[in-house]
């Protein structure tokens, strides 16, 4: 996984609440086996004029004039500024990697959805959650100011305005050393092997009806 | 010794580790798998040399990408073949049992875990699936995941997470005539908003829950991801013991007793602590129809589509607006006046044979009013429709110009070729009412089987309660 520490990017504002991940990533595009490639289906049916398909070059579709991300002042994006609830819905990890593929390392919301922000942290994106009036507060600058850029610093958990506004945030300790590093959670639980191993046996014993596959 | 609700027994039961901070390594009893979101996890095995850590646990199905229609072919497009091949051969590979698409027992992966018993109470079930919520109808824990996070239940038995907090939705009372479970569970959302459990784990008692069958319980805990929470259980009683056993994958003789002793154990102590309860009357609730595009909007069948300009909030309000505006609705249309032209009778949420027994009630003897194009029932699993057919319910819904499907999740999400057009407006059964969820543009309404029946003959929504069945 990219580790994720500090990052001075430019903003962009999507404002709306409750996104969920079908309109981050369609149906059609999760027929994919491999985790990349997404990024130019992101938000495909708000951001093309046509009906996209997997496989299709999006560099030819007509764009949707009318939506944020196409807009000339928001082009090399890495932060997304968005409202509550962002990522409901289906836990498909193809969100996150549609946004990451896009160009996207931070989202702030007011709150996201439990699983999405979850895979976020697996696939080096930081989500930042942030009081719903610092959020509006936010997007009236972003609006208000072409080029507007922030500055997010995971170590010491905090978003600086232009201004020099600092707003802190909160984020779990493991999740934090992970990002920080670009740990692969999985060596890390597998130093737990034999803590787990005499867990299982444990469990064994206690509900042996859970395990076996056959049927009986 | 504190008093513990069933989420915290369950929980304190799996944990491996726990670090200072709270992060735990939760053991997983179960992994279900589908093809759509195991891919690449499988991939990441294999490229970091990684052994699958207990090939018993896993149970496989394709059930997003399989067409519904005639399947001695094989499925058309090639892109969902790739993926539904894609499953069988990783299957094959790392000896995991799979339920392949012509098998009987091939469905959509929550509704064939309770059938054959491999969801049983007490487990720990994950599922690359947001909708594993389902299985908590039984008394576990059961959470979706992302694909990284199936990656490591693949290679490690575990997940790493934080423990939730606790919220108890009790449905107080009794619900009237004719209101179902979908309605519950609707009715719930439309009260907490689909973040209202964001955070948490949902446990739902009360009368209302409690006199529900094991089927019924399942469609809301199915929608607990709906209202945003991760899991949603309900605790242990007569019914779900009788519903696990004779199950294929359930315990047998001497260890059926060792379980079952412990299984009627599983309940919340009656002095625990919740960190949120809601109580809802069962008697106030009617029968829901959504009318917008998230399932929060939802209103009962005898109101009205609000109107935007009544709410101060003005990120709510241009939300109410664009999801009108989507939909193609007028505020203070009422909601009887909502004429769709397609019906979908299946998904996770509504596919079980109680599911179709109650559409079929009312559809029997009657034909699709004229403005309905299309009606497709399409059952939760093989033995599903086996059981439905004898019962004589495929002839119901072919006599009244349904078509009847081969199982899968269908038009739920559209993966295969089930779809809605552009503006095409559809009462579904299913969970989720987001834009372009069926097929782009479409317009989904979210309901119970009954209700959906009921607009299919009558041709608009109506309170299903009225009509004569």
């Amino acid at each position: 996984m990219q580790a994720f520490c500090k990052l001075n990017g430019l903003v962009a504002p999507l404002d709306r609440s409750n996104i969920d991940t079908d309109a981050i990533i369609p149906k059609q595009f999760l027929k994919s086996i491999k985790r990349t490639g997404f990024g130019p289906n992101l938000f495909d049916e708000w951001r093309y004029l046509d009906h996209g398909e997997i496989g299709m070059d999006c560099s030819k579709r007509p764009l949707n004039p009318a939506f944020v991300l196409n807009q000339p002042r928001y082009q090399g994006a890495q932060i997304l500024l968005t409202r509550e609830n962002f990522g409901c819905g289906s836990s498909r990890e193809h969100a996150p990697w549609a946004l990451l593929d896009f160009g996207f390392r931070v989202v702030i919301a007011p709150s996201f959805a439990d699983i999405f922000a979850n895979n976020c942290f697996k696939n080096g994106i930081l989500p930042v959650v942030l009081p719903a009036e610092d959020v509006a507060r936010l997007f009236a600058e972003v609006a208000a100011t072409p080029g507007y850029r922030l500055h997010v610093d995971l170590e010491k958990q905090q978003v600086t305005t232009p201004g020099g506004e600092v707003f802190r945030f909160a984020v779990d300790a493991f999740s934090k050393k992970c990002l920080l590093q670009g740990l692969d959670d999985i060596s890390l639980t597998l130093e737990h092997v034999d803590e787990i191993k005499a867990f299982e046996a444990r469990r064994k014993l206690e509900e042996p009806w859970l395990f076996g596959s056959s049927r009986r | 010794m504190s008093a513990k609700t069933l989420y915290d027994k369950l929980w304190d039961r799996h944990v491996v580790h726990c670090d200072d901070d709270g992060t735990c390594l939760l053991y997983i009893d179960r992994h279900l798998v589908h093809e759509v979101t195991s891919p690449q996890a499988f991939e990441g095995l294999r490229l970091a040399g990684r052994q699958l850590w207990r090939s018993d646990a896993n149970i496989a199905v394709p059930d997003h990408n399989v067409p519904t229609t005639d399947r001695r072919e094989g499925i058309s497009d090639p892109l969902s073949r790739i993926q539904v091949e894609t499953l069988d051969a990783n299957c094959t590979d790392y000896g995991i049992t799979e339920f392949a698409m012509n098998d009987i027992r091939q469905g959509i992966v929550h509704i064939i875990g309770p059938e054959q018993g491999v969801t049983l109470p007490g487990m720990t079930i994950v599922c690359g699936d947001s909708h594993t919520s389902t299985h908590g109808a039984l008394g576990c824990l059961a959470f979706g995941i992302g694909t990284s996070e199936v990656e490591h239940v693949l290679a490690t038995q575990c997940i790493i997470q934080k423990k939730a907090r606790n919220m108890l939705v009790s449905v107080d009372g009794q619900v009237g005539h004719g209101i179902t479970s979908k309605d519950i569970t609707l009715a719930i959302i439309g009260k907490i908003g689909t973040a209202g459990g964001t955070g948490y784990v949902v446990e739902y008692g009360g009368d209302a829950i409690r006199t529900l069958s094991v089927e019924g319980r399942m469609t809301v805990c199915n929608m607990s991801i709906e209202a945003g929470a991760r899991a949603g259980l309900i605790a242990v009683d007569a019914k779900t013991i009788d519903y696990v056993k004779g199950r294929p994958y359930a315990p047998r003789g001497d260890l059926w007793d060792k379980a079952k002793t412990f299984w009627q154990t599983l309940q919340s102590d009656p002095d625990a602590h919740y960190d949120r309860v809601v109580h809802l009357d069962a008697a106030s609730i009617r029968p829901q129809v959504s009318w917008g595009t998230s399932p929060e909007m939802v209103v009962a069948v005898d109101g009205c589509v609000p109107d935007p300009a009544m709410e101060p909030d003005h990120v709510k309000r241009e939300g109410m607006q664009a999801a009108l505006t989507y939909m193609g609705l007028v505020a203070n249309t009422p909601i009887t006046e909502i004429y769709p032209e397609t019906i979908f009778i299946g998904s996770c949420t509504n596919a079980r044979i109680e599911d179709l027994r109650a559409a079929a009630a009312v559809v029997k003897g009657h034909k699709l009013a004229a403005n309905i194009k299309r009606a497709l029932v399409v059952p939760g699993s093989g033995l599903v429709k086996q059981q439905a057919e004898s019962e004589g319910l495929d002839k119901v819904f072919k006599q009244a110009g349904f078509e009847w499907r081969e199982p899968g999740c269908s038009m739920c999400l559209g993966m295969n070729e089930d779809r809605l057009s552009p503006q095409e407006r559809c009462a579904s059964t299913s969970n989720r009412n987001f834009e372009g969820r069926q097929g782009q543009g479409g317009r989904t309404h979210l309901v119970s089987p009954a209700m959906a029946a009921a607009a299919a003959i009558v041709g608009h929504f109506v309170d299903v309660r009225t009509l004569e069945v």
